[in-house]
């Protein structure tokens, strides 16, 4: 039995305009990303230079250059870090080695961190407000915005080391115990060393998005951009560098292309090393 | 699940005429295939008779699969897959620039080892190939669609669910229903690759029955693993053999001549179980 | 073990401790906004002339609108384009130039919003003010949030469309499928569980979202007659007045916060019911 040759011309057809709407919709997408990044780089290639990345900002920011913000970022992320490492680190060793996958306890704080995952980061701005900056008196401060991204990055911090230690094979838990070894002894002498590689990836993916992050820091770090004396002084991030840049001070946006620039810069590095130790990650798994 | 053995009861199946008229429908001539440039099947000429059941047979690696899956350009789909030689189907070149590769799908039918219903209803199975090809009309596919399911004898178990979904039933049935699919577009030639492999024995036994059923109103070739089930199904038999991971056929002929009276020392050690 | 047991114990506080966190959110979001809820009239929250807290007018309907409105925008836009994406990836694409896509892909899906809405700001604002003026508008918002989302998008589409197993294809391809009727037969019925939660969370993120809304929106409180009138998102707006805020004022603000953390978790429960399906 054949088929009419109108038949076969029509599935033809159809499967041309597809493909082309397809082609059309990627070369869109590319060409928009393409001008993004290009402006970006365009915008911020004249005005970046060693000097900006050390000055600090004059003129509200017009002139002089992001030494400060840098600190204050740096000091920002630390604190956060530092809050949400153990937190994070120490729920997933529990929820991955210590409890059955299925208990109460499991599920719930599973469930808990997973509905944290998807809360607004302006929402997350509105409690640190509230809580560290007033309730626990910390006011505007690199502390209290710290804390504040803490949270934010204690749900992305707990999966992706969750995961790590899950993908550990059961092999080496089943040979400690039964060399005697306590559990104690096995997570940090086999099973976390194991695991180093995937939770520095999911470490840097946390950076990225506290690096990322404004809108949780607009009223719990705040905006003086002055050189941070210590972690309750106010500081502001470089998001929000370019946030108050291109909305607040006309004639401000040279630098806030530089900074944003600067910004993309250092996610790019820091996807490019994770993707590096994902990648990596990979490549052992097959190997064994 | 629904594996009790009373379920599997067979639909009518007319028969088709007697086999074996000798006239090859496919020809295969000097087929040589080539993955990543090493040689997967060396210069296999072949005639597979109309209306005949040939079995494939040989062990693991010798190039049967690769044989079956050029039959219907399924070697396409690999990256880097070279074909020399010529398939005649019908006496048409099947790599001929005319050739449309859809239209040759739906002459040549395939059933492969591990069933895989497509994650919808039972019927929209076999609704989709032939809207596909062109049957739209909601009566005439639904009368397609109960004929071959009687025919793989699924319609009793699933005439009053055919809205659930096709992973909703067990292993066997999913096997028929996969034939059943495949014949939904009344193709000339089925080509089946180790079918009844991946199933329980009673399942297998029911698939098993059915294929010789379909013998007569189908060309059929199958891959099978199975000695038994090839001498029991099978009027033709094909032996390929592997040496220096290239695959070669060693003997063809009638099903029985091979079972009980083969020309090659090979053919004779590998039947009788002496070697694979 | 004695070392097994403090450790243990270490952990299962630490682990307490992330587990309150969300509770101490949802407590201090209600406590906050307390005052608002029991002591002004909740009908005013639909019914108040306009939003005009220094009059004590707290009408949230407007910035509900507009945020449902921008967010449905962004997803008519970059459901189409994301999966045409994923589809190219995993279809369409020789695998050196779907390689490269994925790359450019999750290289903007690490972009921060603020310079999405710095680009969107500097760039498309000014394109759209000469056309229809004054620019900073809803359809800038629908724009930069499509930009946004589109790689979440594509990435979860992606991952689904790459699930399905190869069998399915071939089967497909047996069958004489074209390569359309593949994919819109077989592939996207495959994997419509997955794509499907994709959309819903990135539908979720496109409503909290709120640097890049704030900075191209043009913040004016009132329902948009047109895609060219300038709105505030409920994100937004928060992020506007928390600054000076006071008493009942900031109350509202608290509220607003509230809606929007329980749009966002209704949604991502919606996308965890549908990944629960799939591996049934």
């Amino acid at each position: 039995m054949f088929e009419s040759a109108a038949l076969r011309t029509r599935r033809k057809i159809r499967d041309c305009v597809a493909q082309g709407l397809i082609y059309l919709a990627v070369m869109l997408v590319s060409l928009v990303f393409f001008w993004l990044l290009v402006d970006l780089a365009r915008g911020g290639m004249t005005h970046l230079s060693w000097a900006f990345l050390t000055e600090s900002p004059r003129d509200a920011g017009r002139a002089g250059g992001i030494a400060s913000i840098l600190v204050s970022t740096l000091l920002i992320l630390l604190v956060a870090l530092v809050a949400a490492i153990p937190l994070a680190w120490s729920t997933a060793i529990l929820l991955a080695e210590l409890v059955p996958a299925e208990s109460s306890f499991g599920r719930s704080v599973r469930f808990s961190l997973h509905v944290l995952a998807g809360v607004p980061s302006i929402v997350f701005g509105l409690f640190g407000n509230a809580f560290f900056s007033i309730y626990l008196g910390l006011g505007f401060s690199i502390l209290s915005g710290g804390l504040t991204l803490a949270c934010m990055l204690l749900p992305i911090l707990t999966s992706t080391a969750e995961a790590g230690l899950r993908a550990v094979p059961d092999s080496y838990r089943l040979s400690a115990a039964a060399l005697g070894l306590s559990r104690t002894a096995a997570l940090t002498h086999l099973i976390l060393p194991a695991a180093a590689p995937a939770l520095a990836a999911g470490l840097l993916i946390g950076i990225g998005r506290a690096l990322a992050e404004t809108a949780a820091l607009l009223f719990t770090s705040g905006y003086v951009d002055r050189m941070p004396g210590s972690l309750l002084d106010s500081g502001r991030a470089l998001a929000l560098h370019i946030f108050d840049l291109s909305m607040n001070v006309p004639g401000g946006d040279e630098s806030a292309y530089a900074s944003a620039l600067m910004l993309v810069i250092l996610l790019l590095c820091i996807n490019i090393l994770a993707m590096k130790l994902a990648y990596g990650l990979q490549r052992k798994k097959i190997m064994t | 699940m629904n594996d009790d053995p009373d379920a599997f009861t067979l639909g009518p199946l007319q028969a088709g005429p007697p086999c074996c008229e000798p006239q090859p429908l496919i020809q295969v001539r000097n087929l040589t295939l080539h993955y990543d440039g090493k040689t997967a099947l060396d210069n296999v000429s072949l005639d597979i008779y109309k209306g005949c059941i040939t079995a494939l047979i040989g062990p693991s690696g010798c190039g049967k699969t690769s044989f079956l899956s050029a039959i219907n350009r399924m070697t396409d789909l690999i990256p880097c897959c070279g074909i020399d030689g010529r398939i005649l189907v019908d006496n048409q070149d099947i790599h001929h620039r005319d050739c449309d590769v859809q239209a040759l799908r739906r002459r040549i039918g395939m059933v492969f080892q591990k069933p895989a219903p497509f994650p919808l209803s039972i019927r929209r199975n076999i609704a989709l190939p032939l809207n596909e090809h062109g049957v739209t009309q909601k009566k005439e596919v639904a009368a397609i669609t109960e004929t071959v399911l009687r025919d793989v004898g699924l319609w009793g178990e699933v005439c009053d669910r055919l809205d659930a979904s096709a992973l909703s039933l067990s292993g066997g049935q999913q096997q028929r229903l996969c034939i059943a699919r495949a014949l939904a577009l009344n193709p000339e030639i089925l080509l089946m690759d180790e079918p009844c492999s991946a199933l329980d024995p009673i399942a297998s036994g029911v698939v098993e029955d059915l294929i010789c059923r379909l013998q007569g109103r189908y060309t059929i070739v199958i891959v099978t693993h199975n000695l038994a089930q090839a001498r029991r199904i099978a009027n033709y038999a094909a032996f390929f053999w592997v040496r220096e991971r290239t695959g070669q056929l060693v003997e063809f002929g009638r099903c029985r001549h091979i079972f009980e009276s083969p020309r090659e020392a090979l053919t004779a050690a590998y039947v009788n179980g002496a070697r694979g | 073990m004695l070392t097994d047991r403090v450790l243990t114990g270490i952990l299962r506080s630490g682990a307490l401790l992330s587990a309150l966190i969300m509770l101490l959110i949802l407590c201090f979001l209600l406590l906050e906004s307390w005052p608002a809820l029991t002591g002004l009239p909740v009908a005013g929250f639909l019914t108040d002339p306009s939003w005009h807290p220094l009059e004590s007018a707290y009408n949230l309907m407007p910035m509900l609108s507009a945020t449902l409105l921008a967010s449905i925008g962004a997803i008519t836009l970059a459901v189409p384009l994301g999966i045409a994406s994923a589809l190219f990836i995993v279809f369409f694409a020789p695998s050196h130039l779907a390689s490269l896509y994925k790359r450019l892909i999750e290289l903007l899906a690490g972009i921060p919003s603020v310079v999405f809405g710095f680009w969107g700001l500097t760039v498309l604002v000014p394109l759209i003010s000469e056309w229809q003026p004054p620019g900073a508008s809803l359809l800038a918002a629908v724009l930069v949030l499509t930009l946004m989302i589109l790689p979440m998008i594509a990435i979860t589409a992606y991952t689904a469309l790459a699930a399905v197993p190869d069998e399915l294809l071939q089967n497909a391809a047996a069958l004489g499928l074209s390569r359309w009727g593949t994919i819109a037969g077989v592939v996207l019925p495959a994997a419509r569980a997955g794509i499907t939660a994709g959309i819903i969370l990135a539908a979720a993120r496109a409503l909290g979202e709120t640097m890049a809304v704030l900075m191209v929106a043009g913040n004016v409180v009132q329902h948009p007659e047109s895609l060219f009138d300038p709105v505030r998102t409920l994100a937004a707006n928060i992020a506007l007045e928390m600054a000076y805020a006071m008493g009942d004022h900031r109350s509202v603000l608290f509220v607003s916060g509230l809606l929007l953390m329980l749009l966002v978790m209704a949604l991502s429960a919606m996308a965890g019911l549908l990944e629960k399906h799939r591996h049934v």
